[in-house]
């Protein structure tokens, strides 16, 4: 795979496998060779086996529920409903909506209604058969442009039925509605009629209009690893729980309520994670584990099988997208409309902040004086949406990016000459008014991108026919006939780390002690390793930080603070800056210890000291003293400096509710894509032969981690592009599984090309940009835009399906 | 359930003689999936990878005997000349691994519409061997699938082997997949050309409940073919051809495809596996010339 990376060069250290350098994952080996134990490992030899029953309807009443006959199978330890809730009865990350076990109504296929604790999973499973459900079905709900705009569409939640929450209720099914208006349009704001003037006049003054719908389809995550996890009862009446998560902490924070438990007395220990891209932010078995631990006291261990668990997470929100872009006869906007309505399903999850990051980026990284944008998010009874990676920012790039080549294509210009036309910059305003104060050099990206090498021709290969090179693969639909070659662009802007006023933070403890001779850093987080390879990053920042090769990473646990979500881009920034913090402090106390002993000349400031290779180094004074020597063995009484620290971004604004303004995201990143494909235009089959990748990431950390990243991001865009879709028709998942629901294998993924620049952050550690989102934006255009070009079509539902390229309706 | 292990066809057919709801599991690749998804709940297991007589394939009274335990991977190494459209459905059959478990004869007794080696059988007019304690028997495949999932097997038998004609013309197979490997048929379309008979075959998967033929586009294309030079059938021949596959099909709508969909995506590749016959027809003309 030919890749290209530029060194960090100005963080050289002397400390092996520091910052810059590739080491090897700690976990690395033990996941090739099959012997790390995921969360579905968990064994314990007198553990229960947990299962949920779930609702087969959409939307409907609950008459009743017997469990009677469950109760009585032999070796039934607990069958429970959302009676035996014993606190909250709610849940949810950000409106407590959810919940734990249905009552009253269930709300989508899929909705647990009760669970069940048995010595076998069989017979958990034949428990489930003898619990009686009267279910009184109703019409569900599954419209979301009508949830977003009609008044009289029946509504998900009744109102009253979110006694916390009872501010969303005037507003109907719309969970959020936000506004951004800019220019002439943010002086009529308010006014429809006089909204509309200001759109007549400006399409008036444009020399070319485009407008399109567009549709994002709803995406799973697809991660490997299906949800999983352990709860331990204890002896003080509380509760372990050994689960794969995002997020420790804020699962600790809704499990408690629910458990009717102070939070200390349910002690979260993060378990082997099988990937995650955002499903695993909300909770799926952690209370029913909880609630049957406590209630048997035996541990019970819950393992969803495929199908169950393309229920029991939230997905990418689909999206209905209108939008129109006026620009000049040169190739410079004049206005955009866009109308964004995200479908949330059945319960809030994460669709507020959706809302949030679809409005706030809706336009993309393009400099347009007015905007008229609405961005919806709504209550149906589809299934419910949360976070995946590229969170609203995703759907949105669709639209905007295919509005752009659309554009491109009236103007007759070249696609990526029309985007550096437009482009932002550094010191750009964003649409929220936002100013960009960190390096976006956009244009140089599209420059380098469209500059790379091309893919041969086909004709060019040694085997023009090998069917592994052709669209349909080994499955020997073509030997060249009816494929055409086409090339397209796409880039995104993405927002990294929490947004919109939250206060982001994450928490080291840091330890240097000597152990057996030699210096050893602890580093202990409640950092949820993810797949992403923070765990390889901390041990770099503590090494590169305290001059010591030998770093143990603890386990991550609710013991230590909070470390904020593995989400949003965000733990390299924070958890790193977490680390980075904790490591500077002990290295301040190493520093002030050496100073008490008289081993540092009182002339010499901090400023000229560092760690270095187990010492602590004089930059005019060379080697002053190893840090075996200053600290001594710990077992025999030496000293161990030992900080916890907690690292905040810089404070956030909400947007405001009427013009949606405000300065919301904490730092941007991007990614430019160029996608190259064969297309068999008679069947509407795809061939993706090269996507290659311009990156912006301020620092490099771990440049193989990070070339992962990047093709992961991407490869993901492609699934959107051209395979990934959950199907929903009137609330019912049709393909739950992965052999209808698809995902690129090797032979989809092409090879790709990937440049990496390093413009540093001055605000961020080390300078680093989030980098795991920003290409599953872009990947997804770049590759629907070269479909377009082979195909003429307009295309305009991702992923694009083959009724679609040979012109079926669907 | 119960896990039935015999050494001897013998053993096993009495097996499945006394416990007629009992499941054969050679590969497992289809029957621990439907095991697995709670999907079905046998009273009995006859595993029949202990059966020499069933993983052995070569030639017999001028055709290839394929037992029925014989994988794909086998089938792709070794009778891609003389079965080249199943050696061809073989290949596009999901992953490495399955290929390497998976076998024809588990195709044939699971009989999904959407099973690869079906439309090669139909169109090579091959034949199904069948046992029971009663007895052996054999029935073209043409005769085999009844309705959904339902076959000409009777509950006490036992798929042995496939017979395959030796080839005498060119043989096609191309399916249709939403991604370039590991898929199950949106829809698949194969062709046999026969020389010596001067007839067509052709057989059509995930095209309705049973795999099909499309005998109205066999007939057609064995009147109108230039059997003796070979020549390119007119642009509207191949259109016709296509359209009649087409006719055939008694697709649905489901999430892997739509009904028209499959009609289209037959056409086209009745089409191009005419063309692709024609050609490889003319260069055995030359060859016999």
């Amino acid at each position: 795979m030919a890749a290209t990376i530029r060194t960090v060069t100005d963080l050289a250290s002397t400390t092996e496998d520091g910052v810059g350098a590739s080491p090897r994952r700690p976990d690395g080996t033990l996941k090739v060779t099959g012997e790390f134990a995921y969360s579905s490992d968990l064994w314990m030899e007198d553990m229960l086996w947990g299962a949920t029953l779930r609702s087969p309807h959409p939307h409907a009443e609950i008459l009743g529920i017997d469990i009677t006959e469950a109760v009585k199978v032999p070796g039934v330890h607990a069958v429970l409903t959302h009676e035996d809730v014993p606190g909250e009865k709610r849940y949810g990350l950000e409106h407590r909506d959810q919940p734990v076990l249905a009552f009253g109504k269930v709300r989508y296929e899929g909705e647990p209604v009760a669970v069940v604790a048995a010595d076998h999973p069989e017979t958990a499973r034949r428990a489930m058969e003898r619990i009686r459900v009267d279910y009184g079905v109703l019409e569900p709900v599954v419209d979301s442009r009508r949830a977003a705009l009609d008044p009289d569409c029946p509504r998900v939640h009744e109102e009253g039925t979110l006694p916390e929450n009872p501010e969303h209720n005037p507003r109907g099914n719309r969970l959020r509605y936000q506004p951004i208006r800019t220019g002439a349009f943010s002086e009529v704001a308010g006014s429809q009629e006089r909204e509309r003037r200001v759109l007549e006049r400006l399409r008036a003054e444009a020399d070319v209009v485009v407008s399109s719908e567009y549709e994002v389809g709803m995406q799973d995550q697809a991660f490997l690893g299906p949800e999983s996890g352990m709860a331990v009862p204890a002896e003080d009446g509380g509760v372990d729980l050994y689960v794969a998560t995002q997020w420790l902490h804020v699962d600790q924070r809704q499990i408690a309520p629910a458990l009717g438990l102070p939070q200390e007395k349910v002690r979260l220990t993060l378990a082997g994670v099988g990937g995650a891209f955002g499903a695993r932010e909300d909770l799926s078995m952690q209370i029913h584990a909880c609630l049957l631990a406590l209630r048997t006291g035996r541990p019970v261990k819950f393992v969803y099988d495929r199908e169950e668990s393309f229920y029991g997470h939230v997905h990418r929100h689909p999206a209905r997208m209108r939008y129109e872009h006026g620009a000049r006869s040169d190739g410079t906007l004049l206005y955009a409309t866009a109308e964004i309505i995200v479908d949330g399903g059945a319960y809030a999850s994460a669709t507020p902040a959706v809302v949030g990051v679809a409005s706030s980026l809706g336009i993309g990284p393009y400099e347009v004086p007015h905007v008229l944008l609405d961005a919806y998010g709504v209550y149906t009874n589809n299934p419910p949406c949360g976070a995946m990676r590229g969170f609203g920012a995703v759907q949105a790039c669709f639209a905007y990016e295919s509005q752009m080549d659309r554009l491109a294509e009236e103007l007759g210009v070249h696609p990526v000459d029309l985007r550096i036309k437009n482009a932002m910059s550094q010191g750009s305003r964003i649409i929220t008014g936002q100013e960009i104060d960190m390096p976006l050099p956009m244009a140089e990206m599209l420059r380098i991108c469209r500059d790379l090498p091309m893919p041969p021709a086909r004709e060019d290969l040694a085997d023009p026919s090998d069917p592994r090179i052709l669209p349909g693969g080994v499955a020997g639909t073509t030997r060249g006939e009816g494929v055409v070659r086409g090339v397209g662009y796409g880039l995104g802007l993405k927002n990294l780390c929490f947004s919109e006023g939250f206060d982001d933070y994450s928490t080291a403890r840091v330890r240097l002690e000597v152990s057996g001779g030699e210096p050893v850093v602890l580093v202990h987080t409640a950092a949820a390793e993810v797949g992403q390879g923070l765990v390889t990053v901390k041990g770099q920042i503590a090494r590169t930080e305290l001059g010591v090769e030998k770093v143990v990473i603890a386990p991550s646990d609710t013991q230590v603070g909070s470390a904020g979500s593995s989400s949003a881009s965000r733990q390299s920034y924070m958890t790193g800056g977490a680390v980075k913090v904790a490591c500077a402090s002990v290295r301040a106390e190493v520093f002030s210890l050496a100073r008490e002993r008289g081993l540092v000349p009182d002339d010499l400031p901090d400023t000229d000291l560092s760690l270095v290779g187990g010492k602590l180094v004089s930059a005019t004074a060379g080697a002053l003293v190893s840090l075996v020597d200053l600290l001594g063995e710990a077992s025999d009484g030496g000293t161990v400096v030992e900080r916890t620290r907690e690292y905040h971004h810089r404070p956030t604004e909400m947007l405001d509710p009427r013009l949606g303004q405000g300065a919301s995201h904490t730092q941007f990143g991007m990614c430019v894509h160029r996608a190259v494909v064969d297309v068999d235009v008679e069947l509407g089959l795809v061939k993706v032969v090269a996507l290659d990748a311009v990156q912006d990431v301020g620092r490099i950390l771990h440049p193989q981690q990070l070339l992962g990243q990047i093709q992961g991001g991407s490869a993901q865009g492609l699934g959107l592009a051209l395979m990934e879709e959950i199907q929903v028709r009137d609330g019912r998942i049709r393909n739950p599984s992965f052999t209808d629901y698809l995902i690129p294998t090797i032979l989809d993924t092409p090879p790709m090309r990937i440049e990496v620049l390093e413009h540093p952050d001055p605000h961020s550690p080390y300078g680093l940009r989030g980098a795991g989102e920003p290409p599953t934006l872009s990947s997804t255009p770049a590759i629907v835009a070269a479909v377009r070009a082979a195909t003429g079509r307009a295309l305009t539902h991702a992923p694009v399906r083959p009724e679609d390229i040979v012109g079926i309706e669907l | 359930m119960e896990f039935l292990s015999p050494s001897t066809l013998e053993e096993a057919l009495e097996a499945k003689s006394a416990l007629p709801e009992a499941v054969p599991i050679m590969g497992g690749t289809d029957v621990m999936v439907e095991l697995n998804f709670d999907r079905r709940r046998p009273p009995a297991l006859i595993d029949l990878t202990r059966i020499p007589e069933l993983a052995e394939f070569g030639p017999e009274d001028g055709r290839i005997r394929l037992g029925a335990g014989v994988s794909y991977t086998k089938v792709i190494e070794h009778l891609s000349g003389r079965a080249p459209a199943l050696a061809k459905a073989s290949r596009s059959v999901a992953s490495p691994q399955i290929r390497n478990r998976g076998t024809v004869g588990g195709n044939l007794g699971g009989a999904s519409p959407a099973g690869e080696s079906h439309p090669p059988l139909l169109a090579t007019d091959a034949t199904v061997e069948l046992a029971s304690v009663r007895g052996r028997r054999r029935v073209p495949a043409r005769e085999f699938y009844l309705s959904l999932r339902t076959t000409a097997r009777r509950e006490d038998e036992l798929i042995t082997a496939v017979l395959l004609p030796e080839p005498s013309g060119p043989q096609q197979f191309a399916k249709i997949g939403t991604r370039n490997a590991m898929v199950i048929a949106v829809t698949s379309f194969s062709l046999a050309l026969d020389s010596e008979r001067r007839t067509v075959g052709t057989g059509l998967g995930s095209a309705g409940p049973t795999p099909l033929r499309a005998e109205a586009a066999e007939e057609f294309l064995s009147e109108e073919f230039d059997w003796e030079g070979g020549t390119s059938p007119s642009e509207s021949v191949v259109r016709r051809f296509g359209e009649l596959v087409a006719a055939a099909a008694r697709p649905i709508d489901d999430q892997r495809g739509s009904a028209e969909y499959r009609r289209h995506a037959l056409s086209v590749m009745a089409r191009r596996a005419l063309s692709w016959s024609v050609t490889d027809y003319r260069k055995g003309v030359t060859r016999c010339a």
